[in-house]
C-alpha cells in the first residue's frame, strides 16, 4: 500500500488544456473519490496516475517515487474499468491470474490467491466460465477480483458501477466499501454519481473544468461547499439557488443580515464574512432547509407547481420570487397545484454565495462550532 | 542514507525519462515502418521511375537504348491509331462493365438484405465468382464462347441471335462483349458485398418509423435506403471505374486485345508494349497518359460532388 | 377480409419473384463453374459430339490423372501455393502491425501515410510493370518466386491494412490498457490479448490476400520466364497458347486451380462482409 502525491500536474492535447495544475495528496490506505460532470478531467487524472496518459507537466509519485515516465506495468497499480475490460478469450480464473502469471509467480501461489479472492467475491463456482457467460454483476466482480489478486500499491476505479442497474449498484457500493475496510488499500475512484461519492469516499475531490474545486470529507463538502458548483453538484435533489442582494439592515431598520430577492421579499441569513451592503449574492438552500409554514402569517409566499411523492418523503416543487424551488418534507402534504403556500428558510443552514465569484461567503460566526469538521 | 539513495537513483531515472519519451514517440512508426518501406520501394519508387521512363528510350533488348528522348514518345502517341482506338475501347469497356456490375450488384444486395430460408448458403454461392482467379474466369468464359466446347453460341443460334454458332471473340464488332460479360460475372459480387454491408448498417428503426408514418415500400426505398446508400455508391463507383479501367487481365487472357485491336484497352496496350515488344519507354509514356486521365476523372468527380452538395445547401 | 386476401396474394407474388430472381443470380454465378467441371470429366472422344449436352453420357477422371501425373501442373501448383501462402502470411503480419497503429495511435504523419496508401489503391498497377522489372532484374529477383512474393506483398498491404484496421477498431481500447496495467508492454498486449481476438479478421485478411496472389497474372507473366518459377496462371495460359489444345485437360487443371481459392473464400466470406462494413476501399 502506498500514498500518492500529485504535484502541479497538467495535461493538454495540443492547444487544449484538460487539466490545469492539479495538486492532491492521497495518504496511504485512503479511499478518494474524484467526482464531477463528464469532461471535467477526472478520468484523465486517473489515467495519468495509471500511466495510460502522459503527463504534460508536473509530477505524480506513488510511494514516494516519481512515476511520470514509468510504463503502466511498472507502477504496480490495479485498475477496474467501466467496461470491466475482461479478456473475452480467457476464463474467469485466467483473467484473474493473468497479471500474476506475467510476474512469474509460482503456480501454487497463484492458485491460492485465486481461491482466496474468488471466495471473498463469491466467484468460486464461476472460475472456469468465460466472461461472455457471466451477468453484468458477475463481470464486475471478476474485474474487482482481477485487481485484488495482485495486492497492488493502489486501486484505481474508473466509473466501475455505471453499467449496473440501480439495485446492483447500491449493493456493490457497500461491498466495495467493505472490501476496502478489509484490505486497507489506497483507492482512487472516479464517478459522476454524487451519491457514490457521498457514500463511499473518505475524502471527495470535486472537479470541474480541469480544476479541483474542493477536497473534503463527504459531510464537509455537503455542509460547507466551497462554491456554487460544488453546492449544486453534490446533493440530490439539488440545492435551490435564488439570486438577490445582500442587506445589512432588516425591514425595520435593525442591524442584521438578509438577502433581498427579486420580488422584494427579504430572507434572513447569518452575517456573511466579507459581504457588503447591496452586494449581488446568491442564496443557496438545500430542499430540506426550507420548511412550509403552517399558516399565512409567517414566511414567503410560493406557488405550488407539482407534488412528487417519494415514499419515505415528499418533494414539493414550487415557484418563489419567479424561480422554481424544491422543498423536502417528511409530511404528506396535499396541496392543490397553483395554490399558495408560505415557506421559511433555516437561517443557520442556508448559504450565501458571491454571485460574481461564485464562492461561498461563510458566516462570520459559525452557528454550531462543535460541529465543524 | 536518504541522500545516498537519492543521488544513486537520479541517473537511472534520467535514462528512464529519455528512453520512455523516445520509445513513446517512435512506437507507432515501428509498427508502420515495414508497410511504409515496402510501399515506397515497390510502388512509389517504380512510379517515379516509370514517369521518368516516359521521357527516355528504354528497350530491354537494345543495349544502345537508355537515352533521353524528351516528348518524342508523346508525339508518337498522338498519331498512334492503336492508342487512340484503345482510349475509346477503354471507355466502352469500363462503362459497359460498370453499369451492369453496379445495377445487378445492387439488385442482388437488396434481395440478400431480406431474411429468407437458406440465405447464408445462397450468399456464399452467388459471391463465389469473386473468388475465382481472374485468369481462370477469363479462360472459362473464353471456353464458354467457343462453339467447340461452349454452350453459348449454340444457345444464341437457337434464340435466333446468330445464324450459325461461331465465336464472338473472333468477331471485331462483338468481341468486346466477351470480356465485358466475364467482367460483369466477376464483378457483381463486389458491388453486392459492398452494398449489402451498407444496407445492413441502416438502422432498422428508420424503416419502422417510416412505416408507422405510412410510407409504402417504394417510398421507404426512395426516402431512406437510397440516401443512406448514396455515399457508398458514389465512392464505390468512382474507385471501381478507375479499377476497371486499369484491369487488363480478362482482356489479355480472352482476346489479347484482338481481333485487329478491337478489344485493346489502354491498360492491355501498356502490357503488350512492355511484355511483347519490351519497349518500356513507350509503355511508360502510355501509362503516364492513363494516370493523368484517371486523375483528371477522379478530381472532376470529386469537384462535381462538392458542387452538388454545396448547391444543396 | 378482402384486404388480407389481397395482401397475402401480393406477398406471395413478391416472394415468388424474389426467389425467381435469386435463382437467376445463382444460375448465372454457378453455371460457368458447372460447365468447367462438366467438360473436365467428359471423355475426349465425345467432347465435340456432345458439346451442348448438360451432362455427358459417360464420365472419366482421365483428364485429372493426366494433369496430375504427366504435366508440369503439380509443379506450377506448388509454386502458386508457395507464392500465395507466403504472400498471405507476410502481408497479414505487416498489415496487422500497420492496421493496429492506424487504429490505436495518433502520430505525426499518420494522415499522410493513410493518404499515401489510399492513393496506391487508385493508380494503374500496369504502369509499374516496366520499372519494377528494371529494379528487380539487377537484384536477381526476376524469374524468382521471392521477387513475386515481394511485389505481391507490397500490392496487397494497403487494402489488407484497412481491413485489419476495421477489425481492430471493433475491439475496445480498454482491453490492452487492462493488459498494460496487468504487466504487459503495449506490444505484448497487442500480441497476447488483441491479436487472438482479431482471429476472424486475420482469417479474412489471409484469405483475401491468398486469393489475390493466387490469381495474379500480369506481373507473373512479366517477371517470370522459366518453367521452374512459373505460377499456375502463367502455366495454364502458356498451355492454352500451345497448339493442339486439349480442352478436357485444361479444364481439369482449371478446376484444380479453383479449389484453394474457393475453399478459402467459403471460409472467410462471412467475415469479409463484416470487415468491409467499416473499410470498403477496393476489391
Amino acid at each position: 500500500m502506498a500514498s500518492i502525491e500529485i504535484a502541479n500536474a497538467r495535461k493538454s492535447y495540443g492547444a487544449v488544456d484538460v487539466l490545469h495544475g492539479i495538486d492532491l495528496d492521497i495518504s496511504d490506505g485512503e479511499f478518494i473519490v474524484l467526482v464531477g460532470p463528464s469532461g471535467c478531467g477526472k478520468s484523465t487524472l486517473l489515467r495519468m496516475i495509471a500511466g495510460l496518459e502522459d503527463i504534460t507537466s508536473g509530477d505524480i509519485s506513488i510511494a514516494g517515487n516519481v512515476v511520470n515516465d514509468l510504463q503502466p506495468k511498472d507502477r504496480d497499480i490495479a485498475m477496474v474499468f467501466q467496461s470491466y475490460a475482461l479478456y473475452p478469450h480467457m476464463s474467469v480464473a485466467e483473467n484473474m491470474s493473468y497479471a500474476l502469471t506475467l510476474r512469474k509467480t509460482a503456480k501454487e501461489k497463484i492458485a491460492d490467491a485465486i481461491t482466496n479472492v474468488a471466495d471473498i467475491l463469491g466467484l468460486s463456482a464461476l472460475l472456469e466460465r468465460r466472461p461472455k457467460a457471466l451477468s453484468g454483476g458477475q463481470r464486475q466482480r471478476v474485474a474487482m477480483g482481477r485487481a485484488i489478486v495482485r495486492k497492488p500499491q493502489a486501486f484505481l476505479f474508473d466509473e466501475p458501477l455505471s453499467n449496473l442497474d440501480a439495485r446492483l449498484r447500491e449493493q456493490m457500493r457497500t461491498e466495495i466499501r467493505k472490501l476496502h475496510r478489509r484490505l486497507g488499500a489506497t483507492s482512487v475512484y472516479v464517478t459522476h454519481d454524487q451519491i457514490e461519492a457521498m457514500t463511499m469516499a473518505d475524502r471527495i475531490v470535486a472537479m470541474h473544468d480541469g480544476i479541483i474545486q474542493q477536497v473534503g470529507s463527504p459531510v464537509e463538502i455537503y455542509d460547507h461547499p466551497a462554491n456554487i458548483f460544488v453546492a449544486s453538484f453534490i446533493g440530490s435533489p439539488a440545492m435551490n439557488f435564488l439570486e438577490g442582494t445582500y442587506e445589512t439592515k432588516d425591514d425595520n431598520g435593525a442591524d442584521g443580515a438578509g438577502i433581498r430577492l427579486s420580488d422584494g421579499s427579504l430572507v434572513a441569513v447569518l452575517p456573511a464574512r466579507g459581504a457588503t451592503n447591496n452586494q449581488a449574492v446568491t442564496l443557496g438552500a438545500r430542499p430540506e432547509h426550507i420548511t412550509i409554514a403552517p399558516d399565512a402569517n409567517s414566511g414567503l409566499a410560493a406557488r405550488i407547481d407539482l407534488i412528487e411523492p417519494m415514499g419515505l418523503s415528499t418533494l414539493v416543487h414550487a415557484t418563489l420570487a419567479g424561480k422554481p424551488i424544491k422543498i423536502f418534507t417528511m409530511d404528506r402534504p396535499d396541496y392543490a397545484v397553483d395554490s399558495t403556500i408560505h415557506v421559511s428558510f433555516d437561517m443557520e443552514k442556508v448559504h450565501v454565495f458571491d454571485t460574481k465569484s461564485e464562492l461561498r461567503l461563510p458566516p462570520v460566526i459559525e452557528p454550531h462550532p462543535g460541529h465543524r469538521d | 542514507m536518504t541522500l545516498a539513495t537519492q543521488t544513486g537513483k537520479l541517473p537511472v531515472e534520467r535514462r528512464g525519462v529519455f528512453s520512455k519519451k523516445l520509445s513513446g514517440i517512435l512506437e507507432p512508426y515501428l509498427y508502420v515502418s515495414p508497410a511504409l518501406v515496402l510501399i515506397i520501394a515497390v510502388m512509389l519508387m517504380p512510379l517515379i521511375l516509370g514517369l521518368s521512363y516516359a521521357f527516355r528510350d528504354i528497350r530491354i533488348l537494345n543495349p544502345f537504348s537508355g537515352g533521353f528522348v524528351g516528348m518524342a514518345h508523346f508525339q508518337t502517341l498522338m498519331s498512334d491509331q492503336a492508342f487512340l482506338g484503345a482510349l475509346a475501347n477503354t471507355a466502352w469497356w469500363t462503362f459497359g462493365s460498370l453499369v451492369f456490375q453496379f445495377g445487378l450488384g445492387l439488385i442482388l444486395a437488396l434481395l440478400l438484405n431480406r431474411a429468407f430460408l437458406g440465405r447464408g448458403l445462397i450468399q456464399a454461392l452467388v459471391f463465389l465468382p469473386w473468388a475465382v482467379p481472374t485468369f481462370l474466369s477469363g479462360l472459362n468464359w473464353a471456353w464458354m464462347f467457343n462453339p467447340v466446347v461452349g454452350p453459348l453460341p449454340h444457345w444464341m443460334t437457337s434464340l435466333g441471335l446468330m445464324a450459325e454458332p461461331y465465336n464472338i471473340l473472333s468477331d471485331p464488332d462483338l468481341a468486346m462483349w466477351g470480356p465485358i460479360i466475364a467482367n460483369i460475372w466477376f464483378g457483381i459480387p463486389f458491388f453486392a458485398i459492398t452494398m449489402l454491408a451498407a444496407l445492413q448498417s441502416i438502422p432498422k428503426e428508420l424503416y419502422e418509423a417510416a412505416s408507422i408514418d405510412g410510407a409504402t415500400t417504394r417510398q421507404q426505398f426512395i426516402s431512406i435506403t437510397l440516401p443512406f446508400l448514396a455515399p457508398t455508391i458514389a465512392i464505390t463507383l468512382m474507385l471501381r471505374t478507375i479499377w476497371i479501367a486499369n484491369f487488363a487481365d480478362l482482356i489479355v487472357v480472352m482476346t489479347k486485345g484482338g481481333p485487329a485491336d478491337s478489344t485493346q484497352i489502354v491498360a492491355s496496350y501498356i502490357f503488350t508494349q512492355a511484355f511483347r515488344r519490351l519497349d518500356f519507354g513507350y509503355a511508360s509514356a502510355i501509362a503516364a497518359v492513363l494516370l493523368v486521365l484517371l486523375l483528371a476523372y477522379a478530381l472532376s468527380v470529386i469537384a462535381l460532388r462538392r458542387a452538388m452538395t454545396h448547391s444543396d445547401n | 377480409m378482402t384486404l388480407t386476401g389481397h395482401t397475402s396474394t401480393r406477398k406471395m407474388l413478391y416472394w415468388g419473384s424474389h426467389y425467381l430472381m435469386i435463382a437467376a443470380f445463382v444460375i448465372f454465378a454457378l453455371f460457368p463453374l458447372y460447365w468447367l467441371l462438366k467438360v473436365s470429366v467428359t471423355p475426349n472422344d465425345i467432347l465435340y459430339t456432345e458439346g451442348v449436352r448438360m451432362w455427358p453420357s459417360r464420365t472419366t477422371w482421365d483428364n485429372y490423372t493426366f494433369v496430375l501425373t504427366q504435366s508440369n501442373f503439380p509443379h506450377y501448383f506448388m509454386n502458386s501455393v508457395i507464392v500465395a501462402g507466403t504472400t498471405a502470411a507476410v502481408t497479414t503480419v505487416i498489415a496487422a502491425l500497420t492496421g493496429y497503429a492506424f487504429s490505436r495511435f495518433a502520430f505525426r504523419g499518420k494522415v499522410i501515410i493513410v493518404a499515401l496508401m489510399l492513393i496506391t489503391q487508385m493508380f494503374p498497377l500496369v504502369m509499374l510493370i516496366a520499372p519494377i522489372f528494371k529494379i528487380l532484374a539487377p537484384l536477381g529477383l526476376t524469374d524468382s518466386l521471392t521477387g513475386l512474393i515481394i511485389v505481391y506483398t507490397a500490392f496487397n498491404v494497403p487494402f489488407a491494412t484497412f481491413l485489419m484496421q476495421s477489425f481492430f477498431d471493433g475491439i475496445p481500447k480498454d482491453l490492452e490498457e487492462a493488459a498494460m496495467i496487468d504487466g504487459n508492454t503495449r506490444f505484448e498486449a497487442f500480441r497476447a490479448i488483441i491479436l487472438p481476438l482479431t482471429l476472424p479478421g486475420v482469417a479474412a485478411t489471409l484469405g483475401f490476400v491468398f486469393t489475390a496472389a493466387w490469381s495474379e497474372l500480369l506481373f507473373a507473366l512479366m517477371l517470370v520466364s522459366s518453367e521452374s518459377a512459373s505460377t499456375f496462371p502463367v502455366g495454364l495460359l502458356s498451355f492454352v497458347s500451345k497448339f493442339s489444345v486439349d480442352f478436357g485437360q485444361m479444364m481439369a487443371a482449371g478446376v484444380l486451380a479453383l479449389i484453394p481459392a474457393c475453399l478459402f473464400f467459403l471460409l472467410i466470406q462471412r467475415y469479409l462482409v463484416q470487415g468491409l462494413t467499416a473499410g470498403a476501399v477496393k476489391g
